[in-house]
């Protein structure tokens, strides 16, 4: 048996101290495509206590620690330095506070953002960020990739929702940031360190997070365009007639066709692009705002425009969103999903530039996304066993962040640099925005043992 | 009984070249199209709704972690161990995972080539198991007399009250763990089998199709009314019933068990059993047998003499529920006055896909009140032989739907596998519910002959 589990296992016991090569192997990955490695030990805490004597025995040993939650990650943040501890968090899912008052919620870090949702939703409230991954993804892993969802472009990301931590740092100490107070200036905002820090500068315990009144009322419209230039224009418009719809999602023409070829939803495959639109708040405003709306999308050229009577036609219409990834998940047997994001304005021109990019390596490269807050999902669909084919993927990849990074854009709106992004950040951020970040790196764990080679060497 | 030869055969057939426990390379999964393997994307989607994983959170318990070994055993990374053995026999093959992939996966493919490697290699074997195999899988399902030659025995067991005083004297604690937990899972035999209740070929009236019956292995034995309520009510649909007297078990239990070589002679079989060109449709009413027999077109897919035939087999193949809602439920005139809820078979609405039809059948009985059953598609832990093999996660499983049985205040579970049927008697036994449990089919007839009795 493994030394570092040996002695683990004298803190944790046998059952929660794991090394065996048929559990190793089950560790070795999370949700990116073609990444693997193997760690020493995987270890599942239950409480902050035991997280930090795992810290300590880390530091002492100089052993890497790679946090990880359910393993949902889409840049490999929580994939295994080779020969590391696996700190893994999903027993660590009590529910500790849900304050009705103060309307915030106080959970572990293991805890099931879905659980988070399900309880606000009983209490009347919500917790917006919403995650593809959210029925098993754990809060700490969203707050640690600062994860986003459908909802971003109305009611933001996961930073936007926390509003205090408790973290475990490279030494073994215990540090809690932030409070139930909607103002609070006292100090560095250190909480927004962390996150997004992707498990690099220590390990999150503890997640306070804000929730907030539901809305009363949501209505759907479905907009099919001849042109990508006319859906990303009434986009355009939509804003600019100051409505802030809670969804605006389309799928191009490669994702309606796997779509419709997977789930026969009748789609029509001459469109070039889907708007799925929502708009949620009070009935009242919400019914002028959808008819306002399909106004809209019907003078920037929509082919159709159809707004959900009921709440079933409702769900009828986000049906092709919904499917979009599985159905791509489904044409070949390795999916990459990128998050390139660009400035609204950019957006059509992005797309444009994916497809022919996509044209020009001959891969295949669906594209849906978050139209209204710029972060688009090229997705490619290919085969990692095929080296002539990955090698064509990996400069389309290149050239397509290239492109988001001089639109003024980013090379991942929510799903983290990790080791996937890794060589693209340089470019994307610049030298001096690097060097602060190892600095602040160096500052919070000197001998890198969290999460080591992740976001940058 | 089984004759000295007869047991020599099936141990032949069950046993392995290998010396007990030693670990080894792959046949099977390697042999495995790998972009079956490759499908996977290791999402996590399937996570929270693997009962095995919900219990312990270790990946290893999970579809994707499964998945991630049976690829490293593929590739050649990874010994087919005992440790991997033990994990897929931990696997309910509950196929929850397959609704929730968005990729779509085929789990259970995979899942009966890992089981069948793990065989082939012998990591698991000991001198009992081997026996307990060969009696069974290599004996008992595959002929059916001897499978009715033990059902007769069972019966006189039970119906002479030597059970009852057995139970009585708790003489069953003398038994071994595992065949205590047996001994209260036995299913309670019928008096008379299917071909006693039912005539080989059985005309309606308004004859409209023409159909075959597969009465079943377990469901021929103890659940033979559900049979004889299945040709009624397909009668009472227009449907000519057709039931070959030599029907053979369908071979899921052998797929499902690493034993694929007999899964296939068994489908031979019953292919040979059933004249398929002058059937509309066969018809089942066990979900676990169900989507075995619709797969009979990828089982046999490399055997020159049976592949078109299976694939035609598969296209004619229906679960009961599905069959009458694709030709339309004549509602019966009589109504049942009672509350009803109804327990998923994870191979009916996993393994079909087949949800709504069970429901609507329910639903064209007047008077009945259909109630939801929380976490109704959550499997109850019965999942083949794995209420023996695994009887601690089983008896976790079956705690909870109980749990959930009681919040609905039914007097009728209904389920549509005869494995969820015995593993809910079971559950009852325990509990304090007052309740009944049947096929829904068998409500179903229950209102047609009320019907032609009120005239």
């Amino acid at each position: 048996m493994h030394k570092i589990a040996a002695e683990l296992t004298r803190t944790l016991g046998s059952e929660r101290v794991l090394w065996e090569r048929e559990h190793l192997a089950t560790y070795g990955f999370d949700g990116t495509a073609a990444l693997y490695a193997e760690a020493g030990c995987v270890v599942l805490p239950k409480t902050t206590a035991e997280v930090t004597q795992v810290v300590r025995y880390a530091a002492e040993h100089k052993i890497p620690v790679v946090t990880r939650g359910s393993g949902t990650g889409l840049s490999g943040g929580s994939v295994p330095v080779p020969g590391c501890i696996v700190l893994c968090s999903v027993l660590m899912d009590r529910v500790l506070e849900l304050d009705q008052k103060n309307l915030t919620i106080h959970v572990e870090s293991g805890v099931v953002t879905q659980k988070v949702a399900e309880l606000a939703d009983v209490a009347g409230l919500l917790y917006p960020p919403d995650p593809g991954s959210m029925k098993i993804s754990t809060i700490g892993g969203n707050v640690a990739e600062n994860s986003g969802g459908l909802r971003g472009l109305k009611y933001g990301v996961t930073r936007d929702y926390v509003m205090g931590l408790e973290v475990v740092l490279a030494n073994g100490e215990t540090v809690a940031f932030g409070n139930k107070c909607v103002k609070d200036v006292a100090g560095y905002s250190m909480k927004d360190v962390f996150i997004g820090s992707e498990g690099t500068l220590g390990i999150i315990t503890k997640v306070l997070l804000q929730l907030v009144p539901q809305p009363r009322a949501k209505k759907t419209l479905l907009a099919t365009f001849s042109q990508m230039d006319a859906a990303a224009e009434t986009v355009s418009a939509i804003i600019a007639a100051k409505i802030i719809p809670c969804t605006l999602e389309f799928l191009d023409r490669i994702t309606m066709k796997c779509v419709e070829e997977y789930a026969h939803l009748g789609l029509p495959l001459n469109a070039e692009a889907i708007l799925l639109m929502e708009t949620d708040g009070h009935p009242v405003v919400v019914e002028e705002e959808a008819q306002q709306m399909a106004e809209i999308a019907r003078n920037h050229g929509a082919m159709a425009v159809q707004l959900a009577e009921s709440a079933e036609e409702s769900i009828r219409l986000t049906t092709a969103r919904r499917m979009a990834f599985s159905a791509l998940a489904r044409v070949s047997p390795t999916t990459i999903l990128e998050d390139a994001t660009v400035p609204r304005s950019e957006l059509a021109n992005m797309i444009r530039f994916i497809q022919q990019t996509a044209a020009k390596y001959e891969v295949t490269v669906g594209t849906f996304g978050h139209m209204g807050d710029g972060n688009l999902h090229p997705t490619f669909l290919t085969n990692e066993k095929n080296a002539a084919e990955m090698a064509r993927v990996e400069k389309a990849m290149e050239e397509i962040f290239d492109q988001a990074v001089s639109l003024g854009g980013t090379i991942t709106g929510e799903h983290g640099v990790g080791l996937a992004k890794k060589r693209f950040l340089p470019k994307a951020i610049g030298d001096a925005s690097l060097g602060l970040m190892r600095q602040l790196k160096r500052t919070l764990d000197p001998d890198n043992i969290l999460n080591p080679g992740k976001i940058f060497d | 009984m089984a004759t000295q030869e007869e047991l020599h055969q099936a141990a032949l057939k069950i046993g392995r070249a290998n010396p007990v426990g030693r670990q080894g390379a792959s046949k099977y999964l390697r042999r495995l199209d790998y972009s079956v393997l490759q499908q996977c994307i290791h999402c996590g989607m399937c996570l929270p709704t693997c009962p095995t994983y919900d219990e312990t959170k270790l990946e290893r318990n999970s579809p994707r972690g499964r998945i991630a070994l049976m690829r490293r055993i593929a590739d050649g990374q990874l010994e087919v161990t005992r440790a991997f053995g033990q994990e897929l026999y931990f696997c309910l093959g509950c196929l929850t995972c397959e609704t929730a992939c968005p990729a779509g996966v085929r789990y259970g493919e995979m899942f009966e080539h890992a089981r069948a490697d793990i065989e082939q290699v012998g990591v698991l074997r000991n001198p009992v198991r081997d026996l307990v195999r060969a009696l069974t899988l290599g004996w008992m399902f595959t002929r059916p007399q001897a499978l009715r030659t033990v059902g007769r025995l069972v019966w006189l067991y039970q119906a002479s009250g030597v059970e009852f005083l057995v139970r009585q004297l708790k003489l069953t604690r003398l038994l071994p763990t595992r065949l205590r937990a047996l001994e209260a899972l036995t299913p309670r035999v019928q008096q008379h089998f299917s071909d006693a209740l039912i005539r080989p070929v059985e005309t309606p009236a308004n004859q409209k199709y023409r159909v075959g019956l597969l009465t079943g292995c377990v469901q021929d034995l103890a659940f033979s009314h559900v049979n004889r309520d299945t040709a009624d009510v397909l009668l009472a649909n227009g449907c000519e019933v057709v039931s070959p007297r030599a029907q053979f078990c369908c071979g899921s239990i052998h797929a499902h068990n690493g034993e694929l070589e007999l899964a296939k002679q068994m489908a031979r079989r019953n292919l040979d059993a059933f004249d398929l060109e002058r059937l509309d449709a066969v018809i089942t009413n066990a979900a676990g047998c169900g989507t075995h027999l619709k797969n009979y077109g990828h089982l046999l897919q490399d055997d020159p003499a049976f592949a078109v035939r299976a694939l035609k087999w598969s296209a004619k193949v229906r679960d009961i529920h599905e069959w009458l809602a694709e030709i339309g439920i004549r509602a019966p005139a009589a109504s049942i006055r009672q509350t009803v809820t109804y327990h998923e078979a994870c191979h009916l609405c996993h393994g079909q896909k087949i949800t709504r039809q069970p429901r609507q059948v329910l639903q064209a009985i007047p008077g009945l009140e259909l109630v939801e059953l929380p976490e109704s598609a959550w499997c109850c832990g019965s999942a083949g032989i794995y209420n023996i093999t695994q009887p601690e996660m089983s008896q976790k499983l079956l705690r909870r739907k109980m749990a959930n049985i009681a919040t609905t205040a039914a007097q009728v579970v209904t389920s549509a596998n005869p494995g969820c049927s015995v593993q809910l008697q079971a559950g009852l036994g325990e509990s304090n519910l007052k309740l009944k449990i049947a096929h829904p089919i068998s409500l179903l007839a229950q209102a047609y002959r009320k019907s032609e009795a009120q005239g």
